[in-house]
């Protein structure tokens, strides 16, 4: 079924990357140990900034496994034929992300042990629980979806009528994930830095750039290690989705903005104050404005016609990274500074925090190395 | 001794016939205890806190002393780390929307006692996603410390900043174990429970008890007559971020 025979017969290089990764997952590996035996506390989290790297990590990648719809979609649904190399791979993406999001949740938990009880005891109240539905459930649909039609290919056999359905109904699903995870903050009346309405939007504009930006990079990477090419009309296609997002994204970013400032209610204002001020010890409103800067700078790349096609790569590692930095770290932790009794609390992630995310990080490289392998493999034997 | 099936049955009968009794006037008697009910109040417990008193004899903390005595809370050195059910902060950071700017520093600088405020409608036990934590019929917000997780989003959902997470193992910094009361484990969220284990025995709260200026008043707030209900009709009172829609059960006389 998992066709991991497939996985098994590669060059050298592919056993040395692999090996690597496997290194990096040791480390974390090992310092995981040291937090489930000493606890949180091995963390940059306090009282105060009680979510840091983890959560926000978590966040960021549910945006990558919801951008899947953005070839799904078009494939399925509109019958572009462009996408017929690069929907798979899309697919199998949102699988390794939605992993990488539940290893990023569960590091997280002080009672890893006890995570079941979200099931034995499930409380449809808390948009945890409907977290936890939404991205297994997202999970589920991706996983069968890649593999049967995989599968099929291999057999050179049309993919099964039932598949389509399915296929579709990972649309909204795609749109769901990110929603209940946007309204996972949004819905708290204490913490006014999320409670926007915008954030949802806001949340799926940023996955739909960020996503198809790691998609194209990964695409040019097999094609450059690789005999593998989607071609040049799905890059473009996914260039041109990524545009619109990211256009769309920083407009949602200064509507944001602009009701903060103008408003200027202080329970609203201080948390960006705080993320944007230099000058004021904030030691994450550098990485702030790095983000901002490689954002005006990725849009100025794509709109000027004669570097959208030749700077697409650093076009897509400005946008990933600036989305990375304002996600997957930022919008977390802005939300806990100031605290609600008006505290500024320095987070500062900790090395074994690092390394626990690089090992999760190196979880997803090793699982799309093995999944884009077989991927590859079963084409290319159908091909000869 | 030996039975004969006429007897067994005779037995048998009777014994059926002496349940569905005991059936019949458990149902008949059923109005009584519905009636034992309907004599009970409604109880919502709640607080009233008199900052005037609490004035006079500033920086005593005796209430912070006996609720960590009583509920072994650990006294950990890391600020980022600490547990705490009851504490104070200065006037200004509890109640910020209050400022006048104008206002004496003795006032803005007071400190103020502070606790989880038991709110009507909490946002702690709405998100928590294995009701780790919920609200009794009679206000207090529980917590069941071998359920939690740990995820902490009852931390991030509380405007007041009233639960505390476990970063590492609470019991080496447990100053003297109180044997009456669980100690925590790492990874598990805690907070104030209004002292249920002494309420259910007929006292009321250790900070209340161990006040010497009497800032404290405890009660019932569904009872008219209750001391806390008398206080706020007879005094402004005000609570912590009412526009929120919380609904604190903790008030505070200024």
């Amino acid at each position: 079924m998992l066709m991991l025979d497939k996985a098994l017969k590669g060059s050298r290089r592919y056993w040395m990357w692999l090996l690597c990764l496997l290194c990096v997952i040791v480390a974390g590996l090992c310092f995981y140990l040291r937090q489930l035996n000493q606890g949180l506390g091995i963390t940059g989290l306090s009282r105060d900034v009680s979510w840091g790297l983890y959560i926000a990590q978590f966040t960021f990648f549910v945006g990558v496994a919801a951008s899947a719809v953005m070839v799904v979609l078009p494939y399925y649904l509109h019958r572009e034929k462009q996408f017929a190399r690069v929907t798979i791979l899309g697919e199998f993406l949102a699988i390794v992300s939605v992993i990488m999001c539940i290893l990023f949740i569960f590091v997280d938990l002080g009672q890893p042990s006890r995570v079941l009880n979200i099931i034995l005891y499930p409380s449809p109240r808390s948009l945890m629980f409907w977290d936890m539905v939404s991205l297994s459930g997202y999970l589920l649909l991706n996983a069968i979806v890649a593999f049967v039609t995989l599968r099929a290919e291999r057999e050179e056999t049309p993919a099964p009528r039932w598949i389509k359905p399915l296929a579709i109904l990972s649309i909204p699903w795609a749109i769901s994930i990110h929603t209940v995870t946007a309204f996972l903050y949004s819905g708290l009346a204490g913490r006014s830095f999320w409670l926007t309405a915008i954030l949802a939007p806001r949340f799926l504009a940023s996955a739909f750039s960020s996503g198809p930006a790691l998609l194209i990079l990964l695409c040019l990477a097999l094609r450059k290690l690789t005999a593998y090419d989607v071609g040049k009309d799905a890059i473009r296609k996914l260039a041109v989705i990524m545009t619109y997002a990211m256009t769309i994204n920083v407009f949602f970013v200064l509507v944001e903005v602009f009701t903060v400032f103008y408003a200027a209610i202080p329970e609203h204002t201080v948390h960006f104050e705080y993320l944007y001020l230099l000058g004021g010890g904030h030691n994450l409103a550098p990485w702030m404005w790095v983000s901002a800067i490689f954002a005006i700078a990725a849009l100025v790349i794509l709109f000027t016609p004669a570097w959208r096609r030749t700077q697409l790569p650093i076009a897509c590692i400005l946008v990933f990274t600036s989305l990375w930095l304002e996600k997957g770290l930022g919008l977390i932790v802005g939300g806990f500074v100031p605290s609600p009794l008006g505290a500024i609390a320095h987070y500062a992630p900790s090395l074994p925090e690092w390394t626990i995310v690089a090992g999760i990080w190196s979880v997803g490289a090793f699982l799309i190395t093995v999944f884009y392998k077989i991927v590859l493999s079963v084409r290319e034997e159908v091909e000869s | 001794m030996k039975i004969t099936r006429k007897d067994f049955l005779r037995i048998s009968g009777l014994s059926l016939l002496a349940a569905g009794c005991k059936r019949a006037a458990e149902s008949v008697s059923q109005p009584a205890s519905s009636v034992r009910a309907a004599s009970t109040q409604p109880v919502r417990w709640g607080m009233v806190i008199d900052l005037s008193k609490c004035r006079e004899k500033d920086g005593c903390n005796a209430c912070i002393h006996a609720c960590n005595a009583a509920h072994n809370i650990p006294q950990i050195a890391n600020h980022a780390h600490e547990v705490k059910w009851i504490w104070t902060e200065p006037d200004a950071t509890v109640f910020p929307s209050a400022q006048t700017d104008f206002a004496p520093q003795t006032v803005t600088e007071t400190k103020v006692p502070l606790l989880c405020n038991h709110c009507a409608n909490p946002p702690c036990t709405r998100v928590c996603p294995t009701q780790a934590t919920w609200k009794r019929d009679d206000g207090i917000v529980m917590m069941d410390w071998h359920r939690c997780i740990g995820c902490r989003y009852c931390v991030a959902a509380c405007p007041y900043g009233s639960r505390s997470f476990n970063f590492e193992d609470p019991r080496p910094s447990i100053e003297s174990i109180n044997p009456d009361f669980p100690t925590r484990t790492k990874g598990v969220v805690e907070k104030c429970n209004f002292c249920e284990e002494r309420l259910a025995r007929g006292l009321k709260p250790a900070c209340v008890d161990a006040c010497p200026q009497r800032v404290f008043t405890f009660g019932n707030l569904a009872d008219p007559e209750s001391e806390p209900r008398q206080l706020l009709r007879e005094r402004f009172a005000v609570q912590r971020e009412p526009e929120l829609g919380t609904g604190p059960s903790v008030f505070y006389l200024v």
